[in-house]
């Protein structure tokens, strides 16, 4: 055939380029799409959760009457102890209400208004702080203490004075003396540690709330995840890939691996319930049981990937190993394992990952319990994992029920929590891989 | 088919068959290899020379559809005996492959690694001295003295396989199997590397297959050629590239097939 001029496209080719173009519109499109969705994602979460790390607090000087305080007046803890917050409560009331008058900012709330306007949880921080300190009786003590969840929502933009009008938990008087404390230095707003380190609080006090017991939670489920499931998915598939005889066993274990990554988590949960508390009476709600759960859960989802990076080593490397009389077992363990490992890695990280965030069989085994307490799982004596205690996604579930509108802040701080813990686990696994990774 | 019986043959191999599965690889094969000699297996691709050599140290047992009967005998013992762990088999007759295929690691491990898994060395220093010797014999020596720890697959392609060479030597075997050794190289590594084999003859029984006719005919002694599964001729070389005495072999050395 003859060729016409190189200059001119013709129809075929201008037809060929034409749909490359729009193929690699409908690519760019696509990716579009996704960021802007992520975007979405982190605009909301970030812009609801990220005032729950900065918290409103007053500072109070509390009067410590030992009359009131310590009947035994010798300091005897147990005698002590039988003063409860709503003894306390009133010294707080007490105590505001000086601070109050004493910065000349006139207002016409009672006392006890006044002394709402702190959190429920002021009382217990007192009292806490007594008990640990029993030789402040008599004198008086000065503390930062929580300001309630509207108080706190009013500096945060959540809170208005024309909501506060029709809200019976609050009043415009109280957010126009807050402001003004505000003004006067006596409340401030400061980097709240206390959201990574409490425990959850009840509805009433969302401004107590904390992560503490949901990230000490998924901490110890991740261990156990990463103690049982590691060792048992990469033995699993450097047998399967390496030692088993190809036969229809091997291929029917196979396709029920892959079967099992897929299966809805739920099941598992359903499966931990019947083995790990029914049938083996391990605590339930404990993050022993949920790390085996979700262990049983991230097995399938290692071994895939495992495998897949061992059969990525080129069998040259499996060849050249047997031919200078390596056993089939140093050949794997000294020269296939190694260059598959940053691949086996990625998988472990993955699985990880998806075991951090997974909710649902964590529901069926109680791990949705209201953990109000440090478990005392937290110490020695008791077992560190088989207490009762939370985990980071079931505690934003749980929040998200609440009805209290702080709780709707505290759940997105949760999320950025979790995603948080998911990009450093991420961050962990690119290190390594690069570490491992032989680039020669 | 002309007899070939010799003197205290290193291998022989009597009545081989090879099944892939269903496929006939190798029929009824029949060859003694000498000591200290270089014989060359040619023949057209798919003919089986490769997998007979896999044969020899017993490579094929890593493929599960393959099976081997007959008998193939090195130094008199029956290595496909039960008795034979395929382990101690593979550091007395040693392997080189078509693609360089060195360990990602430094130069001096791998040629290192044989020794060690054997125990051949007792200590560092003894180590030392078997990888001089085996980068020595390689000719490897001179280029990588001053390189150990850098990585072997950074070596140039003809180094790389001199590498794979010297590693195969470090274990001390007696046979020495090389599977294509030149097929991936350029003409002046190709040049070093048969070079070296002539200089190893000295001290191993060296089986090469090849598909260059040229370098069969550079750096053997015994030919065996083979086609379709069948050992066709097997003699010396000087006869086997001169005047052969099967047609088919003349056909190929002279072109016509392969």
């Amino acid at each position: 055939m003859t060729h016409k001029s190189l200059l001119v496209a013709d129809a075929r080719t201008k037809k060929r380029n034409a749909a490359e173009r729009r193929f690699k519109a409908y690519g760019l499109t696509a990716i579009v799409v996704a960021i802007l969705a992520l975007i979405m994602l982190l605009v909301s979460v970030f812009g609801t959760g990220a005032s729950s790390f900065r918290q409103t607090y007053a500072t109070v000087t509390v009067p410590l009457p030992e009359d009131k305080l310590d009947k035994s007046g010798v300091r005897d803890i147990d005698v002590m102890k039988k003063v409860t917050t709503i003894g306390y409560t009133k010294l707080l009331n007490e105590g505001f209400e000086n601070v109050v008058i004493a910065s000349g900012i006139p207002t016409e709330l009672s006392r006890k208004d006044i002394g709402g306007m702190l959190s429920k949880e002021a009382a217990a921080t007192i009292r806490d702080h007594i008990l640990a300190n029993s030789e402040l009786v008599g004198t008086e003590a000065t503390l930062d203490l929580l300001m309630n969840g509207r108080i706190d929502g009013y500096f945060k933009g959540r809170v208005t004075m024309e909501s506060a009008a029709l809200d019976s938990n609050t009043s415009p008087e109280e957010l126009a003396l807050a402001q003004a404390l505000k003004d006067a230095g006596i409340v401030h707003t400061k980097f709240n540690w206390a959201f990574l380190t409490n425990p959850d609080a009840s509805d009433q006090r969302p401004e107590a709330a904390g992560l503490g017991v949901a990230i000490l939670g998924s901490l110890y489920m991740m261990i156990v995840v990463l103690v049982t499931s590691l060792p048992i998915a990469v033995a699993a598939s450097i047998y399967l890939e390496e030692f088993a005889p190809k036969n229809r066993w091997t291929d029917l274990i196979e396709v029920n691996i892959s079967n099992l990554a897929a299966v809805p988590s739920i099941v598992y949960g359903i499966l931990g319930l019947a083995i790990f508390i029914n049938f083996l009476e391990l605590n339930q709600s404990s993050p022993l049981v949920g790390g085996l759960v979700l262990s049983l859960m991230t097995l399938p989802r290692i071994i895939i990937p495992a495998r897949a990076a061992l059969k990525s080593v080129p069998p040259s490397i499996r060849d050249a190993a047997l031919g200078v009389g390596a056993s089939k077992m140093q050949s794997v363990f000294h020269h296939v394992l190694p260059l598959a490992a940053p691949g086996i890695l990625t998988g472990v990280i993955i699985g990880l990952g998806q075991a951090l965030g997974e909710t649902a069989p964590l529901l069926l085994i109680g791990m949705v319990a209201f953990v109000r307490e440090y478990p005392a799982a937290y110490t020695p004596d008791a077992g560190l994992f088989g207490e009762a205690s939370t985990a980071l996604p079931v505690q934003v579930y749980n929040w998200t029920q609440r009805a209290d509108p702080g709780f709707v802040e505290r759940a997105s701080g949760a999320i950025i929590t979790l995603l948080i813990f998911l990009l450093v686990m991420n961050a962990v696994a690119i290190f390594l891989r690069r570490k491992f990774e032989r680039r020669w | 088919m002309k007899d070939t019986n010799m003197q205290n043959p290193k291998i022989s191999a009597k009545n081989v068959q090879v099944y892939y599965g269903d496929n006939h690889a190798i029929k009824d094969v029949n060859v003694e290899i000498a000591d200290k000699t270089v014989t060359a297996f040619i023949g057209p691709s798919g003919c089986g020379k490769s997998t007979f050599l896999r044969c020899l140290n017993r490579m094929n047992d890593t493929i599960d559809i393959c099976r081997v009967t007959g008998e193939i005998k090195i130094d008199n013992e029956d290595i496909y005996d039960a008795k034979v762990d395929p382990v101690q088999l593979r550091a007395k007759v040693g392997m080189v492959f078509q693609k360089p295929n060195p360990f990602p690691k430094s130069i001096y491990d791998n040629v290192a690694y044989g020794p060690k898994i054997h125990g051949l060395a007792r200590n560092k220093a003894e180590l030392d001295e078997i990888v001089e010797k085996a980068l020595r014999k390689a000719a490897l020596w001179n280029e990588a003295k001053d390189r150990l720890n850098s990585p072997g697959t950074g070596l140039s392609g003809g180094q790389q396989q001199r590498l794979c060479i010297a590693r195969a030597i470090a274990t001390a075997p007696e046979v020495l199997l090389m599977d294509e050794p030149c097929s991936a190289l350029d003409p002046i590594a190709t040049a070093q590397v048969e070079e070296l084999i002539d200089e190893l003859r000295q001290s191993y029984s060296v089986v090469i297959v090849t598909h260059s006719m040229q370098q069969a005919a550079r750096v053997s002694q015994k030919t065996a050629f083979f086609h379709l599964g069948n050992l066709v001729e097997y003699d010396d070389t000087t006869k086997i590239f001169t005047n052969p005495d099967d047609p088919r072999t003349e056909s190929y050395i002279s072109g016509r097939i392969g």
